[in-house]
C-alpha cells in the first residue's frame, strides 16, 4: 500500500483551473521530485496536500486513511484538519521562520505547544519539555548548525535559515516532507549547503516530495518525477527515465529550455 | 509667585492625565475591536466601519468634542453630559480610529508565511495568533503609537473648549489678572510630559530590537 495516495485533485480559483485531475502515489521511503514550469501548479498541488488550499474535487489517502475528500464535508473540519496537517511537513520557498524566537525555539515550539495536549503533561512536563529539547538540538546537530542554536534567523544566511526550518519540519516526525522550492531564494552559493541536506534525508529514506527547479539535482536525488505544465501532468515514472529519456513532447521543450540556460 | 502658579497648572496637569489616561485604556481596546471590523470578511459591516473612521478621522477633534457635548441638548433635548464625561466619550471614539488603523497596518503587515508555517506545523489560530504573531504586531505599531500618544497629549487641550479645566484653560486664566507668562509656562509641563513618553518608548523599541 502507498504510504501516500492523491486521486483526482482538482483546484480552481474562480474560473481559472489551477489543477485538473491530479492522480499519483508515493511508496514509503521515496522522493518524489515535481518539476514544471511557473505557473505549472506545482506550488498549488503541494499546499492542496498540506491542507493549505482546499481543492475543489478529488481525495488524498494517507496511509489507505482518508484524509480528505471533496464530495465529504466531515473531512475538512478545522480541528481535524489540524491534526491531519502533522502527516505532512512543509518546507517553504521563503523559509517563514518565526523571527522573534531563536534556531532552537523555532524547532521546539510547535513540538513543545503539542505536548500539551498529551494526558500525562502536567505529571512529567519537565521531562516531556526536556526530551522535546534534546530533540531539538540533535536536529539542529544533524542540520550542521549545532552552533548557531541560539541565533535568531536574522543573524543566520538563507541557506542557514531554510535548514533550521527543516530541523523545524523534521521536528514533528512528518510521515511525508515536502518541500516548496526550497532553494529558489537563496543565492546560487547557498544552495548546495541546502540541497546535502536533502539529498541526505534521501539517502536515510525519508519519505519526500520536492518541488524544485533543480533539474539535476531531482535526478539523482528523486526516485519518481513528475513534470507539469498547465494544471495537469504530462508525465511521471523513474526520475531518471523522465528527465534523461522523456517520452512527451513538452517534457522534452521544459527540459532543453534548461539545459540551454 | 512662581510656586503658587505650578501648583494651579499641575492641577489642571492632573485633569490633562486623567483625560490622556482614561482615552488610552478605553480607545486601545475599541481600537483593536474596530480594526477587527474594518478587516472582516462580510463586506457590509467593512463598510460601515470603513465610513465611521472616515466621518470621524476626516472632521476636526475640536468639532466632535462641541457635537458630543452640545448635540445632545440641542437635538433631542436630552441633559448635557458633564463636560469631562463629554471630553472622555469624544477623544475615545476619536483615537479608537486611528488606533484601529494603526493595528490594521501591523496585522496585515506580518507576512501570511507566518501563519502558513503556524497552520503546517500543527498549531491553532489562537496559538498562531499569541506565540507567532501578536509580538510582531507590537513591533510593527510601536513607533506609529508613540507617535499617537504624543498627540494625544498635546490635543486633550482642545476640551478648554467645553470649559474643561485642564492645563491650558488654567494657563489662560491668568490673562484676566494681566499674566501671560503662565499660559507660557505650560509648555514646560507638556515637554516633561512628552520627554519622558519619548524615553518610555524608546526603551520599548530596543526591547524589541532583539529579532528583525
Amino acid at each position: 500500500m502507498p504510504i501516500l495516495d492523491v486521486q483526482h485533485i482538482e483546484k480552481h480559483f474562480g474560473t481559472t483551473r489551477v489543477l485538473e485531475d491530479i492522480s499519483f502515489s508515493l511508496e514509503q521511503g521515496q522522493a518524489l521530485a515535481i518539476i514544471g514550469s511557473s505557473g505549472s501548479g506545482k506550488t498549488t498541488l503541494l499546499r492542496c496536500i498540506n491542507f493549505l488550499e482546499t481543492p475543489n474535487q478529488g481525495r488524498i489517502l494517507v496511509n489507505g486513511e482518508t484524509l480528505f475528500d471533496a464530495d465529504d464535508p466531515a473531512t475538512q473540519r478545522e480541528s481535524e484538519v489540524r491534526k491531519k496537517r502533522l502527516h505532512f511537513g512543509l518546507v517553504f520557498q521563503s523559509f517563514n521562520l518565526f523571527p522573534q524566537y531563536t534556531a532552537l525555539e523555532n524547532v521546539t515550539l510547535a513540538p513543545g505547544l503539542l505536548a500539551q495536549e498529551r494526558p500525562d503533561f502536567k505529571q512529567n512536563k519537565k521531562a516531556i519539555l526536556e526530551e522535546i529539547q534534546a530533540e531539538g538540538r540533535r536536529l539542529l546537530d544533524k542540520m550542521g548548525l549545532a552552533d548557531r542554536a541560539g541565533h535568531y534567523p536574522h543573524q543566520l544566511s538563507g541557506g542557514q535559515q531554510q535548514r533550521v526550518a527543516i530541523a523545524r519540519a523534521l521536528a514533528l516526525k512528518p510521515d511525508i516532507l515536502c518541500f516548496d522550492e526550497p532553494t529558489s531564494a537563496l543565492d546560487p552559493e547557498l544552495t548546495g549547503e541546502v540541497l546535502k541536506v536533502i539529498r541526505s534525508l534521501a539517502e536515510q529514506k525519508t519519505t519526500m516530495i520536492i518541488v524544485t527547479h533543480e533539474m539535476a539535482f531531482a535526478r539523482d536525488v528523486a526516485d519518481q518525477v513528475i513534470f507539469m505544465d498547465g494544471g495537469v501532468i504530462v508525465e511521471q515514472g523513474p526520475a531518471r527515465q523522465v528527465i534523461e529519456t522523456p517520452r512527451e513532447e513538452r517534457t522534452r521543450q521544459f527540459l532543453s529550455r534548461y539545459s540551454e540556460n | 509667585m512662581l510656586l503658587s502658579v505650578s501648583l494651579t497648572l499641575l492641577e489642571g496637569l492632573i485633569v490633562t492625565l486623567e483625560l490622556f489616561a482614561l482615552t488610552l485604556i478605553f480607545a486601545l481596546p475599541l481600537g483593536l475591536i474596530i480594526s477587527f471590523g474594518s478587516m472582516s470578511r462580510c463586506t457590509p459591516l467593512r463598510a460601515v466601519v470603513k465610513t465611521i473612521v472616515w466621518v470621524i478621522r476626516g472632521t476636526p477633534l475640536m468639532l466632535q468634542i462641541l457635537v458630543v457635548f452640545y448635540g445632545p441638548g440641542l437635538m433631542f433635548d436630552l441633559p448635557l453630559l458633564p463636560r469631562f464625561t463629554a471630553a472622555v466619550v469624544t477623544f475615545v471614539i476619536n483615537y479608537a480610529c486611528y488606533f484601529s488603523e494603526i493595528f490594521r497596518g501591523g496585522i496585515q503587515g506580518v507576512p501570511v508565511g507566518q501563519q502558513e508555517a503556524g497552520l503546517v506545523l500543527g498549531m491553532t489560530k489562537r496559538q498562531i495568533f499569541f506565540k507567532v504573531t501578536l509580538l510582531q504586531v507590537v513591533k510593527r505599531i510601536v513607533p506609529p503609537m508613540g507617535n499617537e500618544f504624543i498627540t494625544l497629549v498635546k490635543d486633550t487641550a482642545l476640551v478648554r473648549t467645553i470649559s474643561v479645566y485642564e492645563i491650558i484653560w488654567m494657563g489662560e486664566s491668568y490673562i484676566k489678572k494681566g499674566m501671560i507668562w503662565p499660559l507660557f509656562y505650560t509648555a514646560v509641563f507638556y515637554l516633561v510630559v512628552n520627554g519622558i513618553l519619548t524615553l518610555l518608548f524608546g526603551w520599548f523599541e530596543k526591547k524589541l530590537d532583539y529579532f528583525k
